[in-house]
């Protein structure tokens, strides 16, 4: 039975059935049928998608050791954080609003891309020494990139210092003056799902052929025809600025940023996430993402006990399965009828 | 035709020098071997020309590289594969272990704009390794010495080189194996490729090329002929065993 074409409708289901999680999670967000708790924990999932799958382009796909992606998530959030809050309300600091508030449902997202625009600006740091190191030195090289945004932050007044930055929750107050929606559900869902598209479009390129050289032999892809340091450039940039916007979102999440939730702890989060998941594995990704933050939320009780127990935790993934939950492996790969969903190009 | 010429090439790593200005040329269709002992500088001098990344790059400090007549100094490493169709099959095969034996075929097109010219050149592939065509769904670790060294030079070929440079193919290969891989070399040279070939055992170098250039600690000692290479006392005497 040749099936050679595929039926627009089915082609569909995938971002239907997206668009239906959306409106379910907002439906319920607005009857309160889930309250505020359980509302927070389903935004920190997407937000920790977009960490997670932006790291794992790095560390999974190209197979390089980056250890310091809080660093470009706290210049995300600081960025967008300081752009609406002089933008959109009335802030001790800048002054009274400078563009109407009824504006920010629009400047927003806009902000939220400027952050992640700054934040891959601040991946240089990391894509251009990773010309010509590798390895371990490179590795050393994040955690430097990662504390010297931190003592930068915390040395300029006009944002906090180390006392941290607020008024974020005033500007999603704005959104609701404009329209009384769940607003942060609604950026959040769109931006991972944007996020995850453009990880997915990248890796599935000509580009994506060019990372999974480098991962594989950094000598073999350059004698291959393959620009390195370019790709490099793109794949550090592109995960930076990812994990930009998920400092953004994360930041108007919480209504408070603080230099010290972007330190070494938070990189390290975002590496468990990477290695429980699977390296170069995106649904790996996702899924571990989620896992993660329902096991920290569910090991909250514990307080600082939990930062013994979730490093056991990943020796014993190390010892028993290695390359994470799903290897390099994707769903669709283990489950073939998946494709049926979406076909991707 | 000179296709490759290297002219009063001088290189070094860091303050040492590894190559005290070297000439020689590779004509269109012809199969040169550089022959010599270890440290002569051979492999320092394929480098040179493919100029592979940090940290393995040398630097060339005089002299010239010339390509079809232009200099090809400074022109980034992808470049060469990419433009100008150099492609070296280094010393160790830099193959892709993680990956099936079709795969790093695949990915060797990374560079080519030429769709259409691909299926002959996997063809050409198969038809020359014919155990790679058997083993096309194994993963490439799991292949044999000689098997890794032959999707070595047929990942070469799939990027659609003219010129292949290949660095010790012959090293740890059964003698069998090791003759089968020159005569597929030869074979591929009569389709019309150019060859310059790095090899230690000097013996079945000089049979099987054209020419030959002798080096020792960073110079060409002597240059000819294979015949009159063969017949040389000095390389009789110190290569050839007597």
């Amino acid at each position: 039975m040749p099936t050679t074409r595929i039926p627009p409708r089915q082609r569909l289901t995938l971002p239907l059935l997206l668009a239906a999680l959306l409106a379910g999670i907002m439906a319920l967000a607005y009857f309160e049928v889930i309250d505020l708790y359980i509302q927070t924990i389903i935004l920190f999932i997407g937000i920790n998608i977009i960490i997670s799958s932006s790291l794992n382009l790095v560390n999974g796909h190209m197979g390089e050791f980056s250890c310091g992606h809080a660093g470009f998530v706290a210049v995300g959030a600081y960025v967008s954080s300081v752009i609406t809050v002089a933008l959109f309300t009335s802030d001790r600091v800048f002054g009274p609003p400078l563009l109407p508030p009824q504006l920010a449902p629009l400047g927003f997202p806009l902000a939220l891309l400027a952050g992640g625009a700054a934040a891959a600006v601040a991946g240089l740091l990391v894509a251009l020494p990773s010309f010509r190191t590798r390895g371990d030195y490179l590795a050393i090289i994040t955690i430097a990139a990662n504390y010297i945004i931190i003592t930068t932050v915390i040395n300029i007044d006009t944002i906090g210092g180390a006392r941290g930055f607020m008024g974020m929750k005033r500007v999603i107050f704005a959104m609701e003056e404009v329209a009384e929606i769940p607003w942060m559900v609604l950026w959040v869902f769109t931006f991972t799902i944007l996020s995850l598209i453009a990880i997915r479009r990248f890796v599935s390129s000509t580009y994506g052929k060019g990372i999974i050289a480098i991962q594989q032999d950094e000598v073999a892809a350059e004698m291959m025809g393959v620009n390195t340091n370019r790709i490099k450039l793109v794949a550090f940039m592109l995960s930076s600025g990812l994990a930009g916007i998920a400092g953004g979102l994360y930041a108007h999440v919480i209504g408070y940023v603080n230099p010290k939730s972007f330190d070494i702890l938070k990189s390290t989060e975002a590496m468990v996430m990477v290695y429980l998941g699977g390296m170069g594995s995106i649904s790996g990704a996702v899924l571990s993402a989620i896992l993660f933050t329902l096991l920290l939320e569910a090991l909250r009780p514990l307080q600082i006990i939990k930062w013994i127990v979730i490093p056991l935790l990943l020796i014993i993934l190390m010892q028993f399965r290695p390359e994470g939950i799903m290897g390099n492996r994707e769903l669709t790969d283990i489950f073939p009828r998946l494709k049926k969903l979406h076909r991707f190009k | 035709m000179k296709l490759l010429e290297i002219d009063h090439l001088e290189v070094a790593y860091g303050s040492i020098r590894a190559l005290h200005g070297i000439s020689l040329e590779v004509d269109e269709g012809e199969i040169v071997t550089l022959i010599g002992a270890n440290g002569a500088g051979k492999t320092t001098t394929l480098h040179t020309i493919s100029r592979l990344p940090p940290p393995e790059a040398p630097r060339l400090t005089a002299g010239d590289i010339r390509y079809r007549g232009q200099s090809i100094v400074g022109v980034e490493p992808h470049d060469i594969v990419r433009r100008l169709h150099i492609a070296l099959v280094p010393e160790g095969r830099h193959i892709f272990g993680n990956l099936t034996v079709q795969e790093n075929l695949k990915l060797a097109t990374y560079a080519r704009r030429d769709d259409d010219r691909r299926p002959a050149d996997y063809d050409r592939v198969f038809d020359l390794f014919p155990r790679l065509a058997e083993r096309r769904r194994q993963r490439s670790e799991s292949l044999s010495g000689g098997e890794q060294q032959m999707l070595a030079v047929g990942r070469a070929l799939m990027s659609g080189c003219t010129f292949l440079m290949l660095d010790e193919p012959s090293m740890g290969l059964a003698p069998l194996l090791m003759y089968d891989m020159f005569r597929a070399l030869k074979k591929l040279n009569r389709a019309g490729m150019t060859i310059l070939l790095i090899e230690q055992n000097a013996h079945v170098a000089l049979q099987f090329a054209h020419r030959g250039y002798l080096m020792d600690t960073g110079a060409i000692v002597r240059a000819g002929t294979s015949a009159e290479l063969l017949a040389d006392p000095l390389i009789h005497q110190a290569y050839l065993g007597g």
